[in-house]
């Protein structure tokens, strides 16, 4: 029931916030209830880039519509296509070369890295300090140039395909890589400096947005969002894919449950995801970068389903085949939608800056809650 | 030497000898009305490239480089473009009130420059109750903002109006303190006198501890007051889009804008003038041949030296803080700054009646 915008019986403002609005980085329309500054109620309202992708993806071959995914969650373009290749490679049971596997999780993981850089810098900015927004693009700009180099794109990457990558790696990948490890080691300091340390930061984000353990279970969060709140809830720990069961890293757990805690998260993963990428960029194995398929595929009559872990927690790519050379039926289950359904419980009796901080701490990509 | 001074006693010398009195006065209100305004102009243009220059270095970028050298003149052209803009009055809004706040707000940015001391012996009106007026008048901006906010008939605009008007007259009461404290110093309310007083040495470093606290409390005040982050969040556009000013276009939106950078000056200079000397340079007691050095330096480079640093300051504020809350910046307020500069101005109080200053 969609509600007047104006003002209720009972006094209180009614605000659209959105779809363009600063706030809801990118496009999300939020019709927010006002007692003064104090939020009473906050109803997303969804649709309004809703370019039916998985209505689309049933015309498109099982090679086509990997390339349609990397619109959907737009910061973790590698990892949704990832997730796609490996539904797909389920059903057709051919078995992934191990240098391609190694070069997928590492490109998984400097996707996240980026992502996360961004989710920094828009958080910070969020808050009213823009100069860490500039701090964290200086680094990410050096992963979408490695990301350039490799598959020719920056945001919108089509490099994994159903059997492997496309193509193999720039030679100067290595190198590269390992130059970003470095630059970015030698300024995680200056991002604590400038904001975890920061005590009007701090006070911004302590005790805000609180969920417990339950309501982020019962909410179906997944991903920074319910590892904040004490929930395991990792992907690649619970169900291991490609080569994530042979590195070792930690899944980064916080019990705080407010969006400090979401934050911290979010900044130590960063730090696990370059600990992954140290265990395998040396030792990348020889041999092909994708195994042999045929020119056109088609999946067995059944269904199939494969989760990921991407930047912004679990996706799952559910594919119905009717043995056609095109899905029956695709369904996608995005982190963003239901981390983005506690945003009411989260909010509700704080003031209007602390809604845009929780929201932040949630790190929406509106493009993954619409498709 | 250059003197600034010279150049109102020649032109005052030259007036007198060729019309009457009268016909004089009038004339020196039109010369010093035109050089106001013309202050305003190069000061708003300066200071929006100062602050885009200051945040294109923080956060590593080159910031505007293409019209003139270092791109002096990207805000000239800016201006331009803003003036040439169509001022849309939106549908709903209280057309009188609307158009008449930026103007509200620019004239009281205005009348503050007049008490002050741009230099030695030249300032527009030498009044006895000087840093009185300045805090009194400056208080009025927010009338405008408040005009600003209703006017605009739009539910933004109208919370960036409520939080900057419970934000000004809060953070007031700190910096009228940190004011009187250095006023008891003095024992003058006269600018002119306020920096005679400090003939021998800053008031910053003659005043002790409680100098330095009020010194710190009237820049968070002041930054509070002109609505500069960490406290802009009247016009926070990660929350409320614009604020206060989230209608305006053109000419009227360039108007709050550049009387943002004049109220930035002004309270800058009020604090360059009560701690820091005003135009009076560096002295340290007996050092004659030091201090004689430093007499040297014409007296509007000491002025506006200090005065820049201190903008600088807030500019980096601003580049490096996110923003506080609405209920954190109150109760930073209440709960804190207001309990230390009442305490801090009886600490000056004891100072000044026992001499312990130097």
């Amino acid at each position: 029931m969609i509600e007047e915008v104006g003002t209720t019986t009972e006094g209180d403002l009614v605000i659209n916030v959105g779809p363009q609005h600063p706030a809801t980085h990118g496009v999300l329309h939020l019709v927010i209830t006002l007692n003064g500054e104090t939020i009473k109620k906050v109803e997303p309202h969804l649709g309004y880039i809703h370019r039916s992708i998985e209505k689309m993806c049933e015309s498109l071959t099982y090679r086509q519509f990997i390339y349609v995914t990397s619109r959907m969650d737009y910061l973790s373009a590698h990892i949704n296509n990832h997730a796609c290749a490996l539904c797909v490679e389920k059903g057709l049971q051919v078995e992934v070369p191990q240098r391609a596997q190694y070069i997928r999780v590492i490109m998984d993981e400097l996707t996240r890295i980026a992502s996360h850089e961004l989710w920094w810098g828009a958080m910070a900015m969020d808050l009213g300090a823009f100069t860490p927004f500039f701090h964290a693009f200086r680094e990410r700009e050096t992963i979408n140039t490695i990301m350039e180099e490799t598959c020719g794109a920056r945001l919108t990457m089509n490099y994994m395909v159903p059997g492997g990558v496309m193509f193999d790696l720039h030679p100067d990948f290595q190198k590269k890589v390992k130059a970003f490890i470095q630059q970015y080691t030698s300024k995680i300091n200056e991002y604590d400096e400038l904001v975890t340390g920061n005590i009007i930061f701090q006070n911004r984000m302590k005790g805000i947005g609180y969920v417990t353990k339950e309501d982020a279970i019962s909410y179906g969060c997944t991903g920074p969002v319910a590892r904040g709140s004490g929930v395991a809830s990792d992907i690649r720990k619970i169900a291991p894919y490609d080569v994530y069961d042979k590195v070792e890293f930690d899944e980064v757990l916080e019990t705080g449950g407010d969006s400090f805690a979401r934050y911290l998260v979010r900044v130590k993963e960063m730090q696990q995801s370059i600990r992954i990428i140290e265990q395998l960029i040396d030792n990348i194995p020889e041999g092909d970068f994708q195994a042999k398929t045929k020119a056109v595929l088609k999946l067995p009559k059944g269904e199939f389903y494969q989760r990921v872990e991407t930047a912004r927690g679990e996706l799952g790519v559910y594919i119905i085949s009717e043995g056609g050379t095109t899905p029956y039926r695709i369904k996608f289950r995005s982190p963003g939608f239901s981390n983005l359904s506690i945003l009411d419980h989260m909010v509700r009796g704080h003031k209007i800056g602390d809604l845009v901080a929780a929201m932040g701490t949630l790190d929406l990509v509106i493009p993954d809650i619409d498709r | 030497m250059f003197s600034l001074e010279g150049i109102t006693k020649a032109i005052d010398t030259w007036l007198n000898a060729h019309f009457n009195s009268t016909v004089v006065l009038l004339a020196e209100c039109v010369l010093v009305g035109v050089a106001a305004i013309a202050l305003f102009a190069v000061l708003g243009l300066g200071l929006v490239w100062m602050e885009r220059k200051v945040a294109a270095v923080m956060q590593i970028r080159l910031g505007p480089n293409r019209l003139g050298p270092k791109g002096i003149f990207q805000t000239s052209a800016d201006t331009l473009k803003l003036i040439m803009k169509e001022g849309l009055t939106p549908d709903g809004a209280d057309k009188f009130l609307f158009n008449l706040a930026p103007f509200i707000v620019m004239i009281v940015a205005m009348l503050v420059l007049a008490p002050i001391s741009f230099a030695k012996n030249f300032q527009i009106w030498d009044i006895n109750i000087g840093v009185l007026y300045v805090s009194a008048v400056s208080s009025l901006s927010v009338i405008g903002i408040l005009m600003a906010g209703w006017s605009s008939n739009n539910k933004y605009s109208l919370l960036g109006a409520m939080r900057s008007g419970a934000q000004i007259v809060s953070y007031e009461l700190s910096a009228g303190l940190a004011i009187i404290s250095i006023v008891v110093l003095t024992g003058s309310l006269s600018i002119n006198d306020i920096i005679q007083s400090q003939q021998n040495g800053w008031w910053i470093f003659k005043g002790h501890i409680p100098a330095i606290i009020s010194f710190i409390i009237f820049i968070i005040a002041v930054t509070a007051e002109t609505n500069r982050a960490p406290f802009d969040l009247a016009e926070a556009e990660s929350e409320l889009t614009a604020g206060f000013h989230t209608e305006y276009s053109g000419m009227k939106f360039a108007l709050f804008f550049l009387a943002e950078y004049i109220n930035i000056f002004i309270v800058c200079s009020i604090g360059a003038t009560l701690f820091f000397g005003g135009w009076m340079p560096l002295h340290i007691g007996n050092w004659e041949a030091f201090n004689h050095i430093m007499d040297f330096i014409p007296s509007s480079i000491w002025f506006f030296g200090k005065t820049i640093f201190l903008i600088f300051l807030i500019m980096w504020f601003r580049w490096t803080f996110p923003r506080l809350r609405v209920d954190q910046l109150l109760n930073l307020e209440w709960k804190y700054l207001l309990p230390i500069s009442l305490f801090n101005l009886l600490l000056m109080t004891v100072v000044a009646i026992m001499g312990w200053h130097f």
